[in-house]
């Protein structure tokens, strides 16, 4: 799921369950995950990189 | 007439010496309570019956001629998330109304066979989760030294009860920094140590997998003491000396030195140089991914917290105070592929930090970017841009959460205003030992600061 979809269906939620004071922490929480995600240690199915991400190698 | 001790090892030979007696002590703390509490809310309840009546089995045991070791006979504070059988442990939230501890959790029953005297359960953070005390179904703990500042968090309570003489020491946790924040803001010690050493059962968990309980207290041999005890081994007075000279301390900057009040930066860069004409070597070191160290901890911190929080969020969410009800709602929305990604990415920090401590004795980095702020403030000014206090508070205390390394603030000046600086010193992991003999060759090169 891309952060953007997940966000929209986050806030979505909370507003629903009367939650819209949760919005700016979502967003928050958003721009964290993608910082998270961009991490150069991440996993990668197709193996690429793998030896320089192992973190043995660092 | 002999000076009042201040620290453990100080009332430790006094006692045993019968120059003082536990009941004469308990009752200096208990008046100390009974005219600071009221204004500085570090209490939640007291314990003065029961605190009696262990300094009163003390000083028999003593007359008797059974001293059980530095502990025996001294009054000690408790975070109150920790279990004390026959109370109720609040964790500072109506969510736990109606609770009765019935047993004692492993570190109580560690503290009374050492002989401590219990005095009362402290203020927290609710739940632990935040860094400034404010949130508490208590209201919130102040700072005595300005009381319309905070003492940190989220063991704030803790922190006002030593500097303020109300005990000589209290039990926090801490998960993303809530005992050492507290520490370096009231100018005390605060040793988090490496991750497991002490049992956390019966202590109500924030994040079972970065939680650790350590001391608060006012030296690093009170705090060998105290780690000694609460690990549950044998405890001596006196620690091993080790001569500073010598020292080598890896100086972690970029990150860890780019967002500081001016007052810190000027506080620890003057540490630093103490080290040096101490004859302590410093060399700079990295940890190269320290940039993803608050998306790792908020993604793991938060999923699970949010676990132990899912049913009484449903059930009792209106009991919960605003902020921490609305920062647990936020853990319930994280996936779990990106909580597996910051499991992933503590990995590469654990590796990076043992990376940077290699050829070092240990780290040395400032302990909180900012001294104690106003409470209500939400925001500081740092760097040319506004930053949460949050976010600033935990910024150099949780990568030491997430990678189990020790961890320990020790006072290393103040401000013009009289408010306290930390230094924290960092040592290798399952050698927490070891790093209180750095932290205890270090301690009296730096600055003590003006407070009290």
């Amino acid at each position: 799921m891309t952060i953007t979809v997940w966000l929209e269906n986050a806030v979505q939620d909370a507003e629903r369950r009367g939650l819209s004071a949760l919005r700016p922490l979502l967003e928050t929480l958003a721009r964290s995950t993608s910082a998270l995600r961009t991490g150069d240690w991440n996993f990668d199915a197709s193996g690429e990189l793998d030896e320089l991400k192992g973190p043995d190698a660092r | 007439m002999p000076a009042e001790p201040r620290t453990i090892t100080e009332l430790a030979r006094a006692l045993q010496a019968r120059e003082l007696t536990a009941q004469a002590v308990t009752e200096r703390c208990l008046t100390a309570i009974a005219e600071g509490n009221p204004s500085l809310n570090a209490f939640i309840r007291v314990l003065a019956g029961a605190a009696r009546e262990q300094a009163r089995r003390a000083d028999a045991e003593m007359v008797a001629g059974r001293f059980r070791g530095p502990l025996h006979g001294v009054p000690v504070s408790l975070k109150d998330l920790i279990d004390l059988s026959g109370t109720t442990t609040t964790a500072a939230s109506r969510v736990r109304q109606g609770h009765l501890a019935t047993r004692d959790a492993t570190v109580v029953t560690r503290l009374r066979e050492a002989g401590a005297v219990l005095i009362g359960k402290t203020n927290l953070h609710e739940f632990a989760l935040g860094t400034t005390n404010e949130d508490s179904a208590f209201g919130p703990a102040r700072h005595p030294l300005d009381r319309s500042r905070s003492p940190g968090g989220s063991s704030g309570g803790s922190a006002v009860s030593v500097l303020a003489d109300m005990a000589y020491a209290s039990i926090g946790t801490d998960t993303g920094g809530s005992i050492r924040i507290p520490a370096a803001a009231c100018g005390l010690v605060g040793l988090k140590p490496t991750i497991g050493e002490i049992p956390t059962d019966g202590v109500v968990p924030l994040s079972g997998t970065l939680d650790h309980v350590g001391p608060l207290c006012r030296s690093v041999e009170d705090a060998r003491i105290l780690y000694d005890v609460l690990r549950g081994a044998p405890t001596a007075q006196g620690m091993r000396p080790r001569d500073a000279r010598g020292l080598r301390l890896g100086v972690l900057r970029d990150y860890f030195l780019a967002l500081l009040d001016p007052q810190v930066g000027t506080s620890f860069e003057s540490a630093c140089a103490r080290l040096r004409e101490a004859g302590i070597e410093l060399h700079d070191v990295a940890i190269p991914h320290a940039e993803d160290v608050a998306p790792i901890y908020l993604h793991i911190v938060l999923s699970e917290a949010a676990a132990y929080h899912a049913k009484t969020l449903e059930s009792r969410a209106d009991d919960y105070t605003a902020n921490v009800r609305l920062r647990l709602e936020m853990g319930r929305y994280i996936l779990a592929e990106d909580y597996v990604r910051a499991l992933r990415g503590r990995e590469v920090l654990m590796h990076e930090v043992d990376a940077a401590l290699t050829g070092s004795d240990a780290l040395l980095l400032p302990s909180v970017p900012i001294p104690a702020h106003k409470i209500g403030v939400t925001t500081v000014r740092l760097g040319g841009s506004d930053e949460s206090v949050r976010n600033v508070t935990l910024r150099l205390t949780q990568l030491f959460n997430l990678t189990g390394h020790p961890a320990i603030t020790v006072p290393c000046g103040s401000t013009p205003e009289g408010l306290p600086i930390g230094a924290q010193i960092v040592g290798y992991r399952s050698r927490t030992d070891a790093l209180l003999e750095v932290a205890r060759a270090v301690e009296p090169c730096l600055d003590p600061g003006t407070s009290p």
